[in-house]
């Protein structure tokens, strides 16, 4: 039983842009505008130009119908669009386009791993709306002497999945920011990689006082490092007798700390009304149709792939973790060894790409196929094997190029055999050691195999061999 | 004052171009004050245009004059603020486009209320419009430049926007003709909002056939405003002079105390002229009415407080200088706004401020509710409604301006209209002193067609409509 | 009825700033408006819903199909200030 100590509650506000979608939630401009110069995806509609009026992209209420179903959360029978009213220079309209009273969904859950075993956090919502601008601040907001807007990013669509306050620790948080990323993209709506894509807002409260609500998080790593200081900020408040305050804090990524954003604009009353520009929305109807085309999501192919290929559950957790490297698992598979192939693809692969900060996207299947039928014909040894993955993250070429270049080819057994004779011969001392009881002595014997026959033998089976031949 | 059809032959047998300079020419001499912007280079350039392709399109060279709260791609669209002075749309309004297509030539802006709150067209930037009947009398408001410029004979047609009766009330104070389509049925694409759930934009002319003629050209479906209608008619054909079976209401309530016995009197020989030519006639009771004065501003201001709070001076508008953002803001607001939009705004954010929102802008839509079931009350056993357009005809310059309480009084018998959506036209139908009276028709959702045919008889067979202010 | 301090409160909601003259000038209009809405709570309204779209509307949508921007020229032609193509904006504190 995780004790929680401080009382730490965390819930979390993620902000998914759909971003995969061709045009914004609410005019026609291109989403494609991250290589573009700024203000050059705008129209009067996500400019806020006078007059202007909104319509909403069918495809935009697909996705989050989508969201909201793989987050088991119920899809609304009515829902509607509502205007937040706030000022702030992103905010073309000087109000935000939203939902309050009937979002598209609610009341769901994930699970995630939590610090005792498997943790249930509620979704309390997930909600469609628009995103703001994009703000560049010289050096940082605080002392920045203007403000640069650019708009290209105004009114893309968003989805913000509002979690109940259900998390205990950094940790936990920064688990439920991976499953949720997680399962937005095995959605096919969201392209994680792209900047600005997926952005955090983070409540937090310690023995049960007020909540501080942290913005400008745009990283997982970013939310725990918020959320850790964040902790101790509120237990230096506590022990020196205040009382922390409910208020907005930005995250300043570069320090690590949180800055206060106190200001009389604190006093939000954001007159929340229906957006009399648009119509409601009846689409609960559209729920069983598109549950049927939801994919398998990340829970489901874990369990799949350790009853499908008899692999282990952590590796089937580590391979179903992010989307693409599934995918990946389950092309070798289909022409390797499953359980080869997973522990290849988790144990060895993985930590080559994350070393080289490269996706899976880096690595074919085939040469993973081809590793794996090397090493199950007998033909490499494991240390080729390793060889052959780093060479081709490295330089690129092919398995069997490797395998020749480097001489690779593991070799026949009664060379191995020959080169243990020699080796025993030529270490007199270590084979009395052995025989009078240092059973580490045999390992000097198999590194001069190893040695007589560059790397190419088996270790077990040189292992075996001197034992043989001692015994 | 020229009928389109009377344009049509002078523009076959001169040019359009002659017409648009006589109007010009006009505008020019005026004291009126009826324009904000006269696009006098770039409409000549397209009526020489129009005159070269050979007069194609129902309105192929045929002048008309836009309020200036809906956008014009490259004309200064200013709402008669000084916050949006200079402002130049890089678009046209759906509207505008729908003009331009039938060949309709843009002369210019038309003066209003800063940003349509008002209806008397004197809390414009641009200072007030004069009523070319009396000119120390409002045109009404707030398209009082539309209604003024029709008119004066500055412009043969025009277009205003109705949040609350802003077409309907200059064209009763001015005389002339002026619609108010069911919500939904113009598209408001490039409309600068004052009140969104209530507005609709509608024509001036100087008869009903005239409105019509517009009204074909701009209605219909635009998939660029959601909450615009797709259905196909033919308003022009609905023009026919004959009433004989149809079954007009009287609502009580709009002839009440506050109405000018003349204007009542006006209004109810207007009646019995119908009845006359075979409609048949019914008292109606709309008991909420009472109600809808005070439920449609609270609604509008409440809509008003948030549409104007992009007018930050970022993007366009006015820019004073540079302090910190939130205080900026506060500042090109204060310097940008005129005291009424202030005022109203103020007012429509504490509407909708937390406290307040359930006991105003709530309540005020439940009472949108019941004023609604009145209207399908009527409805229900009679083809429509006439009522005076204005309680009293048009009044002095000043008079009201520092007394809120009795400007909002002078629309109590528009406004119900936009709370429930439905269309109403307002058409000349006497003279007090001097000065024109005007009578609404008030149909059913979508029912323009039974509005144009009691106002087109009622026009056939009167001539209030033909008569004009001295110098128009 | 709304003070001095009220009005303070909303002008500042509003972001429009208020001199002491405006102050002075508006509160007695504004409370004339306030006192004439009373009459709305006379208005029988229990069990009535709320009508916040005149017309029984709903489920209006657009394809998800790119159409024509502005240009960046454009876009920028009417901002009062801007530089490099950003459209410029107060400090933010």
């Amino acid at each position: 039983m995780y004790e929680n100590p401080d009382g730490v509650m965390i819930g979390l506000e993620v902000h998914v842009q759909l971003n995969k979608l061709k045009t914004k939630v609410f005019c026609g401009c291109s989403t494609d505008y991250h290589n573009d110069p700024p203000n050059s995806h705008v129209c009067p509609v996500c400019l806020g130009l006078p007059g202007s009026l909104p319509v909403i992209n069918r495809k935009a209420v697909e996705a989050a119908i989508k969201i909201g179903l793989a987050l088991n959360c119920k899809v609304e029978e009515h829902t509607q669009f509502y205007r937040k009213n706030y000022y702030y220079p992103d905010l073309p309209k000087g109000f935000q386009i939203t939902q309050y009273d009937f979002p598209i969904s609610s009341g769901g859950y994930i699970t995630i791993e939590g610090e005792d075993g498997e943790l249930k956090v509620g979704i309390t919502r997930a909600h469609m709306e628009e995103d703001p601008g994009r703000l560049v601040h010289e050096g940082t907001i605080d002392k920045s002497k203007y403000t640069l807007i650019d708009y290209n990013r105004s009114g893309m669509a968003l989805i913000e999945i509002v979690s109940d306050p259900d998390m205990r620790s950094p940790k936990e948080a920064r688990r439920y920011l991976d499953k949720l990323r997680n399962i937005v993209e095995y959605l096919d709506i969201f392209d994680g990689d792209l900047e600005g894509a997926l952005r955090v807002d983070a409540n937090i409260s310690i023995m049960g006082g007020q909540r501080a609500e942290i913005k400008n998080i745009s990283s997982h790593k970013g939310a725990e490092r918020a959320l850790l200081f964040e902790i101790v900020r509120q237990k230096n408040v506590l022990r020196r007798g205040g009382v922390v305050v409910q208020e907005t804090r930005h995250f300043d990524e570069a320090r690590e700390i949180t800055i206060s954003m106190r200001s009389k604009e604190e006093a939000h009353d954001y007159r929340y009304f229906p957006e009399p520009d648009l119509v409601p929305l009846k689409i609960s109807g559209w729920a069983p149709a598109i549950k049927a085309t939801l994919p398998e999501l990340p829970d489901a192919r874990r369990m799949r792939f350790v009853e499908q290929y008899g692999i282990t559950d952590d590796h089937a957790k580590a391979l179903t973790s992010e989307l693409k490297l599934a995918i990946f698992y389950e092309d070798v598979a289909k022409k390797a060894d499953p359980k080869m192939a997973a522990v290849w693809v988790c144990d060895v692969l993985k930590g080559e790409l994350n070393y080289r900060d490269l996706t899976v996207d880096a690595f074919k299947k085939e040469n993973m196929q081809k590793i794996i039928e090397l090493l199950a014909s007998k033909k490499i040894t494991e240390d080729g094997a390793v060889d052959i993955i780093r060479t081709l993250l490295d330089k690129g070429g092919s398995p069997d190029e490797i395998v020749k270049e480097k001489g690779l080819l593991k070799v026949e057994g009664d060379i191995v055999a020959t080169a243990a004779e020699e080796a025993i011969k030529e270490n007199q001392q270590a084979v009395a050691d052995f025989r009078a009881g240092k059973e580490k002595a045999l390992n000097s014997l198999v590194g001069a195999v190893m040695k007589k026959t560059k790397g190419r033998a088996d270790a077990r089976t040189a292992r075996e061999m001197l034992l043989e031949k001692l015994g | 004052m020229a009928t389109i059809n009377e344009l049509r032959e002078r523009i076959h047998a001169d040019s359009s171009e002659e017409i648009v300079a006589e109007y010009l020419e006009k505008i020019e001499k005026s004291k009126l004050n009826a324009f904000i912007t006269v696009s006098k280079e770039s409409a000549l350039l397209q009526a020489r245009e129009i005159d070269s392709k050979g007069h194609e399109g129902p309105l192929a060279g045929i002048p008309i004059a836009i309020k200036d709260n809906i956008s014009t791609k490259g004309i200064q669209t200013t709402c008669a603020s000084k916050i949006l002075t200079g402002y130049v749309p890089p678009y046209d309004a759906h509207v505008i486009e729908k003009l331009k297509a039938a060949g309709a030539i843009i002369i210019g802006k038309t003066n209003m209320d800063e940003f349509a709150m008002g209806s008397s067209t004197e809390t414009s930037f641009y200072g007030p419009t004069l009523n070319p009947w009396d000119t120390k009398r409002v045109p009404g408001g707030s398209s009082g430049g539309s209604a003024a410029a029709v008119a004066g004979g500055e412009a043969p047609v025009s277009l205003g926007s109705d949040t609350g009766g802003s077409v309907r009330c200059p064209a009763s104070f001015c005389g002339v003709v002026g619609l108010k389509p069911t919500y939904g049925v113009i598209s408001r694409y490039g409309l600068i909002s004052y009140a969104n759930s209530l507005e609709q934009i509608g024509p001036f002319g100087s008869c009903v056939r005239d409105v019509a003629t517009i009204f074909d050209v701009i209605a219909g479906h635009d998939p660029r405003d959601s909450t615009s209608v797709n259905r196909e008619a033919n308003y022009s054909s609905a023009l026919k002079n004959d009433v004989k079976g149809m079954k007009i209401g009287i609502p009580q309530e709009y002839f009440g105390e506050g109405t000018d016995k003349n204007v009542e009197r006006s209004v109810r020989d207007a009646i019995n002229t119908l009845e006359g030519l075979g409609a048949t006639t019914i008292d109606i009771k709309m008991p909420n009415t009472k109600y809808a004065l005070s439920a449609y501003y609270v609604i509008a201001m409440s809509e008003a407080s948030s549409n104007l709070a992009r007018f930050d001076g970022m993007r366009y508008g006015l820019r004073t200088e540079d302090s910190d953002w939130h205080t900026t803001f506060s500042q090109v607001r204060a310097a940008g706004f005129g005291d009424e939009v202030k005022r109203r705004i103020l007012l429509g954010t504490y509407a909708l401020s937390a406290g307040y929102h359930d006991k105003y802008y709530l309540k005020a839509l439940k009472i949108r509710t019941l004023i609604k079931q009145d209207f399908e009350r009527a409805f229900a056993d009679v083809d429509v409604l006439i009522a005076p357009t204005m309680p009293y005809p048009a009044f002095k310059i000043g008079e009201k301006i520092d007394d809120p309480i009795s400007l909002f009084l002078s629309d109590v018998d528009t406004v119900p209209v936009n709370l429930a959506g439905v269309p109403s036209i307002s058409v000349p139908c006497g003279f007090t002193n001097g000065l024109p009276i005007g009578m609404q028709i008030i149909g059913k959702h979508f029912d323009e067609a039974s509005i144009l045919r009691a106002a087109f008889a009622f026009e056939e067979n009167t001539d209030f409509h033909t008569r004009q202010p001295e110098g128009s | 009825m709304i003070g001095k301090k009220d009005l303070e409160h909303i002008g500042w909601l509003a972001r429009i700033e208020l001199s002491d003259e405006d102050k002075e000038k508006y509160t007695p209009k504004l409370n004339s408006v306030l006192d004439y809405f009373s009459e709305l709570d006379k208005a029988e309204t229990e069990g009535v819903e709320p009508t916040y779209h005149v017309l029984p509307m709903s489920n209006v949508f657009r394809e998800d199909v790119p159409t024509a921007s502005l240009s960046q020229e454009e876009a920028l032609s009417n901002a009062p200030k801007n530089q490099h193509g950003f459209i410029k904006a107060p400090r933010m504190m």
